[in-house]
């Protein structure tokens, strides 16, 4: 499951990197909202939300964008959006406009469960999905509380931190996922941290998916400033994707 | 908007009695944050309750106060410009006159005691002045603890001297080099370290800003100026004042000096918002007179951001009220009209530290100067019985280069 952000460097290329990724054999899509003060993300994530905002990407063009590509994409596209943007928005707005424009669901990092009963009301009425996370730090009781509002897939936060690339992962993880599956029958998918297939192969079993963000969005680091790039970068992270869908497929 | 949020909008008169058990001030606060940082909040709500009832803690934070700090600070009746305005009379609550130099210093005590309590071993903190950096290396270079304050590039070059005093008392001062490189992104920065490092480390945030509970924190802790300055105004005076006016950033010296002013029905309240270079979008960081309901930084409030809900860029001639957001409580004072809010520009402001300066053997802050201004204007318009309190949150050392500066000195 890979994820990036919209707007980096540009909506067109966006739409060209969701088609590459769906090629990949990815089995779902997270888009990032750039967001100017994302606390949960990591310097490479944060690094594409400022190069999307400085190209002034905008609300209405990310959704005209997703409505252009999303019918033509198999994998479904979940978007990573902070409470912030859709709150100012317009709650009922921002809920239609995202599924009018093809989104399965949403993540929304600082909507903590607490704060997600309305919200989550709202998104079934809508029939979308409302991805809650499940951190390290999260306590089994306060995730028994979670999981009553989650639907669609658990996001499982592999470090206790920001997004970003590491090469190890939380040593409490594995049995945060086992407690997790004791819980639910939704998959369970990891994030935060994860870059490479042998982490990828170290959660078999154990893990139903595993997403991917700063180690694909780093790969568009360089476009921003030089776009003759853009088609051979495209094809590098269709074939990394690929690299890490073979592993969680194998 | 129907769902907006789980609340309907708060409507009627504004209690002391908030915030609820989830963090409600009215329909404001609550926790906007990264599940990852949900237990440590659950858990500092716990530590927190717990200290506040326990007299040893209160006993320990009043001693330092009294012996580290050197409150209880005076009330002064500034005589001159009281004279010279020809209106009512003002009373300056002297923050300037604690250790340190600001009302900062009040939260870093209070929450350092709740570190060492908790078990902590290690303290971050966001700053943008300096002056919430400083207070925080002071506390905790005096009970050992290592610290790291975080503070924007751009805000490093403009605050030598406190970035000097921080890395003095021990502090590392880490520079934040992502988005505006200021107070806000340095935040941010805060926030992502102790989603790492919450095992062991303690934030202590600066204003009555952030997820529950800090903004009650805060103002508990800061609470002891208004506190004090009610009780001298009773004990000099023998009433209570007509009007209580402070300047509002994040609106933490505020907020401690409103708090206990809060159900006296016949103190008329006043927030005094950086009004910058004018009205346009950019030029001030006037959050409550002209932002939005938003959420920033973990708390929903008013907020100054775009149509998008980005944050938007703000500007003060003054660093510590140079904020796109404010705390929580204080959008519960404004929509149940307790408190009223206005904003200062920065020309007036700088005129009014040095008419001070001069007139009363005081060098206000530039933040507090926003403050003064306003209650000068404001006593002209009241009768000479009518009492003014002004809180003097800071000196104005720290502000000399920039004064300096702006109006064309050598130091």
């Amino acid at each position: 499951m890979p994820f990036i952000a919209a707007g980096d460097p540009d909506l067109p290329t966006t739409a060209k990197l969701l088609k590459e990724l769906a090629a990949s054999g990815a089995d779902l899509i997270e888009v990032g909202f750039p967001y100017s003060d994302p606390i949960a993300d990591g310097p490479v994530i944060q690094a594409s939300y400022t190069r999307a905002l400085a190209k002034h990407v905008k609300l209405k063009e990310i959704f005209a964008t997703i409505t252009s590509v999303s019918r033509e994409i198999q994998a479904p596209l979940v978007g990573m959006v902070s409470y912030a943007i859709i709150f100012r928005h317009g709650i009922d707005a921002f809920v239609q406009e995202a599924k009018a424009a093809g989104f399965a669901g949403l993540i929304v990092p600082d909507l903590p469960g607490d704060e997600a009963s309305g919200f989550a009301t709202l998104m079934a009425r809508h029939q979308m999905d409302l991805i809650q996370l499940v951190a390290p730090t999260t306590p089994p009781d306060r995730a028994a509380k979670i999981l009553k509002h989650a639907t669609g897939f658990v996001y499982c936060i592999a470090v206790a931190g920001t997004t970003g690339v590491r090469k190890e992962l939380a040593p409490q993880l594995a049995e945060m996922l086992k407690s997790l599956r004791t819980q639910t029958t939704l998959p369970l998918a990891v994030g935060f941290g994860i870059s490479a297939p042998d982490q990828i192969n170290h959660l078999k079993g154990k893990a139903d998916g595993v997403i991917v963000g700063s180690a694909i969005v780093k790969l568009l680091e360089n476009l921003a400033s030089d776009s003759s790039k853009t088609d051979a970068t495209l094809h590098d992270i269709g074939s990394f994707s690929k690299t890490l869908a073979d592993a969680a497929h194998h | 908007m129907s769902v907006a949020l789980p609340d309907t909008p708060f409507s009627g008169h504004a209690t002391s009695q908030v915030p609820d058990a989830e963090g409600r001030f009215g329909e404001f606060g609550r926790r906007f944050v990264p599940e990852t940082l949900m237990h440590a909040l659950e858990e500092l709500t716990v530590e927190y309750a717990k200290a506040k009832a326990d007299p040893s803690f209160q006993k320990q934070l009043d001693g330092l106060l009294h012996t580290f700090v050197g409150r209880p600070n005076p009330l002064y009746f500034a005589e001159r410009l009281t004279n010279a305005c020809g209106g009512a009379q003002i009373y300056f609550k002297r923050e300037d006159l604690n250790h340190t130099g600001a009302h900062k210093i009040n939260n870093t005590i209070g929450q350092t005691l709740l570190t060492l309590r908790m078990g902590k071993k290690r303290v971050i903190a966001e700053t943008g002045a300096g002056q919430h950096g400083v207070a925080t290396a002071t506390a905790c270079a005096r009970f050992g603890l290592p610290c790291v304050v975080y503070m924007g590039e751009e805000d490093i070059r403009r605050q030598k001297l406190n970035v000097f005093i921080m890395r003095t008392m021990g502090a590392e001062v880490r520079p934040v080099t992502s988005g505006s490189r200021t107070l806000r992104d340095a935040i941010n920065e805060a926030m992502r370290d102790w989603m790492a490092s919450v095992e062991d480390t303690h934030y202590i945030l600066g204003s009555v800003v952030g997820p529950h509970p800090f903004p009650m924190i805060v103002r508990d802790f800061q609470s002891v100026i208004g506190k004090e300055a009610r009780s001298q105004c009773l004990a000099t005076t023998g009433r209570l004042p007509d009007e209580v006016i402070a300047c509002v950033g994040g609106g933490s010296n505020s907020a401690g000096m409103f708090y206990p002013f809060v159900d006296d029905a016949s103190v008329e309240i006043t927030g005094v918002e950086a009004g910058g270079r004018g009205p346009k979008a950019g030029d001030h960081a006037s959050t409550l007179t002209f932002g939005n309901k938003g959420i920033l930084h973990g708390t929903y409030s008013y907020v100054l951001q775009d149509e998008d809900g980005q944050t938007a860029d703000v500007h003060s001639i003054s660093a510590g009220l140079d904020y796109p957001g404010v705390g929580p409580e204080h959008a519960y004072w404004k929509d149940t009209g307790r408190v009223r809010y206005v904003n200062i520009g920065d020309k007036r402001a700088l005129e009014t530290m040095q008419y001070v300066a001069r007139t009363e053997g005081i060098l206000p802050a530039l933040e507090t100067s926003h403050a003064i201004a306003y209650a000068l204007e404001r006593a002209k318009q009241r009768k000479p019985s009518d009492i003014i309190v002004v809180c003097l949150s800071g000196r104005g050392d720290k502000d000399v280069n920039e004064v300096a500066r702006l109006t064309g000195q050598e130091l």
